[in-house]
Formats: C-alpha cells, structure tokens, sequence
C-alpha cells in the first residue's frame, strides 16, 4: 500500500464516506458533493477523481454501473461495497489518529 | 472486477478506452447543465489522454498488456531474424525432446505407478546373496516360502504371489495352431487386492488358488483381449491348451492392468496353483515374486522386521535340506539378506537391467540441452549486443529495466515454447524407438508411455527452465544497457566476451563428457562383439521344439534324419537348447572321490556330430557314438580342464557327479574341446563345461523320453533364416507329435547379448554427433562474432602490415584457450563419471589414453573446422574499405 499517502487517503476517505451516505451518486455529484459539503473549501480536480474511483473500483471498495437517468443519457454511477465500508472504518480511524496528532503537535510546539 | 474481466479487457482494450471516454463525457455534460462553461469542464479534465492512460492503468492489467506487445514485438524480432531462430528452436527441439524422450523411458519403466488401487502401499521382497562375483540382488523365491511368509505376515499385509511372466506356446485348436503369449501365474487373491474389475466374465477369487491342479481356468488381460479376440464377449467359455493342460478362460480384466512385469504385457493369468505340482512343493525352486500389499495404517519397517526373521528361520531350515555344504558356502547362505522395496512400479529384470544405461542416456541428454541452451545464450547475447542501441532508446524514453528484461524473457520464452511442440513430437516418435530397440525382434519389450499431464508437467518445466536458463544472461544484459554509452556506440566489448567465452568453455566441456562416455560404449560395444564365441555361428538355424508328450530319444533322432534329406540342409545336429540362449545346467563336479567342488560346471547335453556342426575343434579325444548316454560317457573344454585337472589332459580320467534325479554317477570322459561359449554372458570368461550325451539313461536303463530339445541346422545358404518356415513345417509332417516353437539363428542369439550395449553405443554416438555439431556451431558464432567486433582492429593491423598468420593468431588464440580449459574440464568430469557407470563397460577403462584423446582429438578438429570461415573472413578484411565506412 505504498500508494496511500496521506492526500490520496483523504481523497478515499471523502469519496467512500459519501458514497455511504448517497449510494449511486456519479462522479460529477460526488464532485460537487465534496465542493458542496467543505463549503467550497475543499475542490477535487477531475483528474484526481476519475483515476481514484477506479482505482478504488480496482481494489474492490466500490462498485460502478451504468445506468439511464430520466433525460435518456447513460451515467456511471457507484456505491460502497462491504469492503469499501471495512475500508471507510479503517481510513477514518486513521484520519482521526493523524489528526489528533497534528493537533497535538499544533499546540505543543 | 474479476480476473476474468481484467483478463477480457487486455483483448478489448478499445471498449474499455469508450467507456472511459462516455464517462467523462457524461461527466461534462452534467457540468454544463448545472451552470459551468463547457470548454472550462473540459479543461478542467486535463490533458484527456492522460487522465486515460492513468485510469486505464488501474482497469486493465498493465502488466499482461505490455506481454502482449512484448510477444507481437518478439514475434516480429524472429521474423527478422529467420535462419537463427529456426536454427536455434530446431536445436532446442531437439534437446528438449530427446530429455523428454528419456523421462518418458524412465518415467514409464521405473516411476509410474501401476493401475492398481493403493500403489504407494505396494511393496515388493528383495533378496541380496553374496557370491563370489560380489553382491547379487535377486527377487525370486520358492512357493513354500511364499507361503510361509504370507502366513507370518497376515495381520499387517497381504502378500501376493506372481510368476515371472514367460512366453509359452498355447494353442485353442490342433498342435498346428501353436501360438506364443505371456503367461503369468498369479495369487487367486491378486484381482481383489488390486482393485480390478471383470470387463467380461469373472476374475479369481482366493478359491480358484487353493488345491494343485484343481482350478485350470485363466482369466485374460483387457489388452490381449482387444489384441487377439477383438473385444468379443463370446471368449468367455471358450478354453485353450498348454501342455496337456486345457485352460477355461473365465474373465477378462478391465483397464490397462498387464502384470506386474513392467517392460512386458501379460495376456494370460492363471492361479498360482496351477503351477506344476513339483515346482510347488519345492523349498530350492526359486520361480516366483512377491508383493506386499501393507494393511492400511501399517508401516513398512515392522513388516519387514516381521519377514527377515521368517526368512532368516527358512534359511535356517534349508541349510538342513540342501545337503553337504562346505562351512564357507553355509556362511555365504546366512549372508542372505532380505529386504523390501517399493513395488508400486511393478517389478522386473529389464528394471534392473535398464536403470543405469536410461539414466546415463538422460544425463548424456541433459548435457545435449545444456550445449543447446549455452548455443542459443550466445546467440542471444549477439542479438541484444546488436540490439543495445534500441534498448538504450527505450531506457531513454522512459522503459523501466523490468520491462525490458521481460522484452527479452518474452522472446525467449516464444522459442522456447516453438521448441517444447516440437520437442514432445520428437519425444512422442523417439520414446517408443528406443523401447524397440531394447529387447530383441520377436520378443519385443513393450512399455505404455501415455502422453498425460506427467510427460506435460515435464515438458513445462523443461521448457520454463530452459528459458531462463538461456533467457537469463541476454535478459540481464539487456535491462543493464547504459543508455548514453549504448548510444555513442561504445559499448564495453570486454565484458560480453567475457560471458561468450564462459559459456563456450562450459559448452565445451559438455561436449567433451558426452563424446568421452560415447567412446566408452562404444569400445564397449566394440569389444564385446569381438569376443571369440569358440564357436561358428554362420548359416545356423536353431529350432526349439516341444513335444506333446515326452517322446523316445529314436524319434528325435528319426527327425533329425528326416530334416537331413531336406534341400539346403548340410548338417543336423540336437542339443537341449542353443548355445548362448540363457539357459542352463549345472552341476556339482567331484573328481577322485572328493568332495564336490564350490564351483559348479556347466552341462550340456548335445548329439553326435554337434561338436563338429559348431565347428568346435577337439584337442583330443572322440566325439560321442551312437548309443551312448548320460551319463556315462562325457566331452569336456578346456576350462573344465583347468578347473577340476589342473590344465593336464582329460582324456580317461572321470569324474563324479549328481544325475538329474540326484543320484550320484560316475563319468568318463571321452573328449576334450576348446573352449566356445555356453552361456550368455561376454563379461565372464567361458566357464567349465561338460557335454554329455542327448540321449539319457533313465532308472531302469531304458533311454528317457524327452519333450524338449532343439534341431540345430546348417544350411548352404547364407540367408538361413529363408528356409526357416520349409524346416518348421518339415518337422510337423515328419511327426504330428512335434512342433516347433521358436526358430533363430545362432547369430541372432549371439548378438541379443549386446543389446544393452548396442542401444548404448548408438544412442552415445548418435547424441555425440549432435554434442559435436552443436558444439561447432556455437564456437563458430562466438568466432565470427568476434572478429565482426574487433574488425576495427584486424583492418588496422592488417593497415600496418600485419601477416595473415598472424590475425589468425589473434582470432583464434583466446578460443583455443577456451577450447582447452573446457577440454580438461570436461576430462575431469568424464573420469568421475566412468566410475558410476564401470558396471556398463566391459575391458575399457576411463584412464585409457586412448579414451582420452578420441574426444580431444575429436574437439579440436571440429574448433579447427570452425575456425576456418571466421579466419578467412578476418584475413579478408580490406584495411581501406573497413577504415572509410567506420
């Protein structure tokens, strides 16, 4: 897991933690979810997106599939597999230590 | 997503690329919709190959992508190079499948399990004596004993008797119809242990093998079925005759079960108990095998422990029975040792016979492979040195040294692959060529060589580690090219050469141990056929016949006189069997009322005029008259002489013996004759021999039936084997009560000795012209490759004056070196080698100079030949020409 740098966690982290709540969201919503959610704070570009879900669809944490929405257009939509949801614990618990421990040095420094 | 799917994607990639592409447009026009700008959405996305490439990297296999490009790359790169890569398969082809040849040999004769249940519980009793000639392994033992050890070890095992398989003449109609199929007596129990099924009818059970002579039924093998009867049902009922036993076949087996003889296939079982009544009684008759089917849970060990000490008391108690034994041969018979070994592969004499020569010829093989591999090394490590400017443009523009290993491991594997086809269809035509030559024409050795997933497991094996046996360096090489020295040209010749030169010794030295073992067999060979014989085996024609009943010496001898009268026919002569058949007589000998001697004679019994028609010379003496019979009157060789007279002359003196009843007899001996051959083995001198008279005295002084004997035959004509069928049908017409079972020539019996030999000998010559050829072919690349490499150098001297001699020199000099350094190595190793194979030669020894200077001689020739296109080419290059295109 030598890929998993602390960015890219978070990246996962976001999109599983959505995906979880809305299951079968596309990549454009999941987009504007994270923008919508961070209040415009936190923006992920589309090419981090695209290549993340897929890796994640890869690793088995998510599953895609295509399906024709009311206007008659294709869209590929995802949601969390109970891998992805073990992984969504896991990423989160981690975020929690990393952040804990960033505060700490914050204030003791 | 599945394996399977990924897998898929790699062949579809161009689908995968559209959906990626519908996503992201899916993606933009969901942008548009909510407020963006189309050209910012699109922006946003990047460079959309990229964001492609990346993602697609994750969906596909990236890994088995880059293989398929590396394999339509490397099937273009064989393309190119045509005439190399046909020569470098063929040459691997033919290595890999001459080792696939060998295993299947050895794999089919020595490791492959019977088609029985459990094989892996089947074990077999072995016994060890020994003899003057050193250690004897030998597997037989008498039914009494059989018997003995099966009651001791009920509780752990189940011991199952078998014959050893014979060819016996049987017939389902009159005597005229006379065929020959082998025979095997088997424990009644056997089928059931063996978990084998009736395909027709019913096999044996325990009570088909109780009482002698009571159960004459015979139960026949799925293959002889198939082979004689054509699968028909209706044989069941139907019965034969053997002797004058007449045999009901009751069943016929199902599967490809044939005895537990590997190397022959049985057609007919029948109970042990059927045996002749006197065989079964007899404790000394030692004409059977015994497997050990262990009880499940139980280890071999105690078993064994359980059946030395039965063994060990039958000892105790034939030492009782045998009579006078001096105290050394008493202590030599408790010496015996008995021991178990694993059955599971069945058990037979050509096992024994076989094993040494199958696993020298797959070492001599491996070597074959090893020169192949070290050859198409080479000339891939050419190839990748003229590549080095491509692979350094790759390194350049971003492949990762993994990948360009894999590039060359690709291409190496494609060879390999090519060469594996090929190779099992040599394996599939050389394997059963090789069985035939093993055993002589009309008794052929029969092995099943399945081409299942053994002979493919070893096929993949082979080929995946020859691929990285010659797949490694080049591979190597190839992912530690220097991009920027590649490029400028200047690559580091020194330390290709180094590798080159390496391989060649190594090569060389292979081809030097083949060529050395080859000589061996050869001389081997060589020698033993020039054994003298003693006697004259031109135009003779020996028909063994069998008599219904025992017949009257006058009516041998009335057909004799009948085969006289017919054309062609010079001489006619009797005897027991032929001279060299394999079989024997011997007896103890005692001169002067002393007692018997440790060294026994061998006895042959032959008629008047045999001596003569063998063209055996007397030293003194007379031959035998008519009227004379065992055993008053005897002719004995030279060895015999030496052996019981101290070398004096024979002639009227006598000597005391056992008659085949047992009783004690004395004889005179009337002649003395050179040595000639008795027995069937060239490696022991000619032993004593008595010839005593055809006909025989029985108990109350009347001539003795007999039911077997043999017409020994000279005709005028030098293809004898022609008249074979007028003689055999001679004998017929003379008395219906003959037949004759077997005709061969004296020469053919004669040179059946050296079959092991000769398949050795020409299997190592064969494989030694292929060490030979290949070995030049690879010292004459790394030859010309190196003058192509120096060719700067060689214009420049030759710019200045040097003399051709001279670049010769220089061309050649590290070669020979080379050569040489192999040489001795390959010398060392041979030497080393002579001495696990000293029980297969015969008056050669590995020290011989002569041995060793064949194969030098032989290496040196072929690097000189080698050399010569090279050198020429050097000497050739024109300074001008060479200077002004660099």
């Amino acid at each position: 897991m030598a890929k998993t740098d602390a960015l890219q966690g978070a990246l996962d982290l976001l999109v599983l933690k959505i995906l979880s709540r809305r299951p079968g969201l596309h990549g454009y919503a999941i987009m504007t979810a994270i923008q919508g959610m961070s209040e415009e704070v936190l923006r992920v570009e589309e090419g981090s997106l695209y290549p993340a879900l897929h890796r994640m669809e890869e690793a088995g944490w998510i599953a895609a599939e295509w399906v024709t929405k009311e206007n008659g257009k294709r869209a590929r939509i995802y949601e969390v597999t109970r891998a992805g949801k073990k992984q969504l614990g896991m990423e989160e618990m981690r975020w929690e230590e990393v952040t804990a421990a960033v505060n700490r040095v914050l204030r003791e420094a | 997503m599945g394996m399977w799917r990924r897998l898929a994607n790699v062949f579809r990639g161009e689908r995968v690329s559209r959906e990626l592409d519908e996503e992201m447009e899916a993606h933009i026009a969901e942008a548009v919709a909510q407020g963006r700008d189309a050209g910012a959405a699109r922006k946003a996305f990047g460079s959309q190959m990229r964001l492609r490439e990346e993602s697609r990297d994750f969906r596909l296999m990236g890994w088995l992508d880059s293989l398929r490009a590396d394999a339509v790359f490397g099937w273009r790169q064989l393309m190119k190079t045509k005439m190399t890569s046909v020569a470098a398969i063929l040459s691997l082809a033919l290595g890999i499948g001459a080792c696939t040849a060998a295993f299947r040999l050895i794999d089919a004769l020595m490791l492959r399990p019977m088609p029985v249940r459990n094989a892996e519980r089947l074990h077999v009793i072995a016994f060890e004596n020994i003899g003057p000639m050193g250690k004897m392994p030998y597997d037989s033992c008498s039914y009494p004993m059989f018997r003995q050890m099966r009651e001791d070890a009920k509780d752990q095992a189940e011991l199952i008797g078998v014959s050893y398989v014979d060819r016996i003449d049987l017939t389902y109609g009159s005597d005229a119809q006379m065929e020959k199929e082998y025979v095997q007596f088997v424990s009644g129990w056997m089928f059931d242990a063996f978990g084998i099924r009736p395909a027709a009818g019913r096999l044996f059970s325990a009570d088909d093998d109780t009482e002698p002579g009571a159960h004459p039924y015979a139960v026949l093998s799925h293959d002889y079925w198939t082979r004689r009867f054509g699968d028909d049902p209706m044989v069941v009922g139907k019965s034969f005759r053997i002797g004058e036993t007449v045999y009901q076949i009751i069943g016929v087996t199902e599967g490809p079960f044939t005895g537990t003889e590997t190397g022959t296939v049985t057609g007919i079982f029948l109970p042990m108990a059927m045996k002749n009544p006197k065989t079964l009684a007899s404790w000394n008759n030692f004409w059977m095998r015994t497997f050990i089917q262990l009880k499940p849970g139980v280890a071999v060990g105690p078993v064994e422990e359980r059946l030395r000490a039965t063994f060990h008391a039958i000892q105790l108690e034939r030492t009782k029975t045998l009579g006078r034994l001096t105290p050394q041969q008493k202590e030599l018979f408790f010496k015996e040792r008995m021991f178990v070994d694993s059955g599971a592969a069945g058990r037979s004499n050509l096992q024994r016979e076989y094993r040494r020569p199958l696993e020298i010829l797959a070492a001599l093989v491996g070597l074959v492979l090893l020169i192949v591999c070290a050859n198409v090394a080479n000339l891939m490590t050419a190839q990748a040195a003229a590549r080095a400017r491509e692979m350094a443009l790759r390194v350049s523009i971003g492949a990762g040294r993994w990948r360009l290993a894999q590039l060359v491991l690709v291409e190496s594997a494609m060879r390999a692959l090519s060469a594996a086809v090929l190779g099992a269809m040599l394996a599939a035509w050389a394997a059963p060529l090789v069985v035939g030559m093993i055993n002589p024409p009309d008794d052929p050795a029969r092995l099943a060589l399945p081409g299942d997933w053994r002979v493919f497991a070893f096929i993949a094996a082979l080929s995946l580690g020859v691929t990285v046996l010659f797949g490694a360096a080049p591979a190597l090489r190839a992912s530690a090219v220097k991009p920027v020295a590649a490029l400028k040209g200047g690559d580091d010749p020194q330390m290709k050469g180094r590798l080159m030169h390496g391989l060649v010794a190594a090569q060389v030295a292979f081809c030097f141990l083949v060529l050395f073992v080859a000589g061996l067999f050869v001389t081997t060979f060589e020698r033993l056929t020039h054994q003298p014989t003693g006697f004259s085996s031109e135009e003779i024609l020996n028909l063994e016949t069998l008599t219904h009943q025992p017949q009257p010496p006058e009516l041998w001898e009335q057909i004799a006189q009948h085969l006289r009268e017919v054309p062609g026919v010079e001489q006619v002569a009797m005897t027991t069997w032929p001279l060299m058949s394999g079989e024997s007589w011997v007896a103890e000998i005692g001169v002067n009322g002393g007692a018997p001697s440790d060294v026994l004679s061998d006895v042959l019994a032959v008629s008047p005029g045999w001596l003569d028609e063998m063209k055996i010379p007397f030293l003194d003496g007379r031959d035998f008259r008519r009227g004379e019979s065992y055993p008053n009157v005897a002719i004995v060789n030279q060895a015999f002489a030496n052996e019981f007279f101290r070398g004096e002359n024979p002639i009227g003196k006598t000597f005391e013996t056992m008659d085949a009843k047992g009783t004690p007899a004395r004889v005179a001996i009337v002649g003395y004759v050179k040595d000639a051959r008795s027995r069937d083995n060239f490696r022991y001198p000619v032993r004593a021999t008595a010839y005593v008279p055809f006909s025989s005295m029985g108990a109350t002084g009347a001539p003795e039936a007999r039911g077997r004997g043999t017409f020994v035959v000279r005709t005028n004509s030098t293809n004898s084997q022609a008249t074979a069928p007028v003689l055999r049908q001679e004998v017929a017409r003379a008395r219906p009560e003959f037949f004759v079972s077997n005709v061969r020539t004296q020469a053919e019996i004669v040179r059946g000795r050296t079959f092991r030999e000769r398949l050795l000998a020409v299997l190592g010559l064969f494989f030694a012209c292929v060490a030979l050829v290949l070995g030049g072919v690879g010292l004459y690349g790394v030859l010309h490759y190196s003058v192509i490499q120096r060719r700067r150098e060689i214009g420049i001297r030759i710019a200045v004056g040097a003399q051709a001699a001279r670049i010769a020199r220089l061309v050649t000099a590290e070669l020979f070196s080379t050569v040489a350094l192999g040489a001795v190595a390959g010398l060392a190793a041979g030497v080393v080698a002579a001495r696990f194979m000293q029980s297969l030669l015969f008056e050669v020894r590995a020290t011989d100079w002569t041995m060793m200077a064949l194969p030098w001689a032989a290496m040196l020739v072929t690097a000189a030949v080698a050399a010569i296109a090279p050198v020429w080419r050097a000497i050739r290059i024109d300074p001008v020409e060479m200077l002004r295109a660099q």
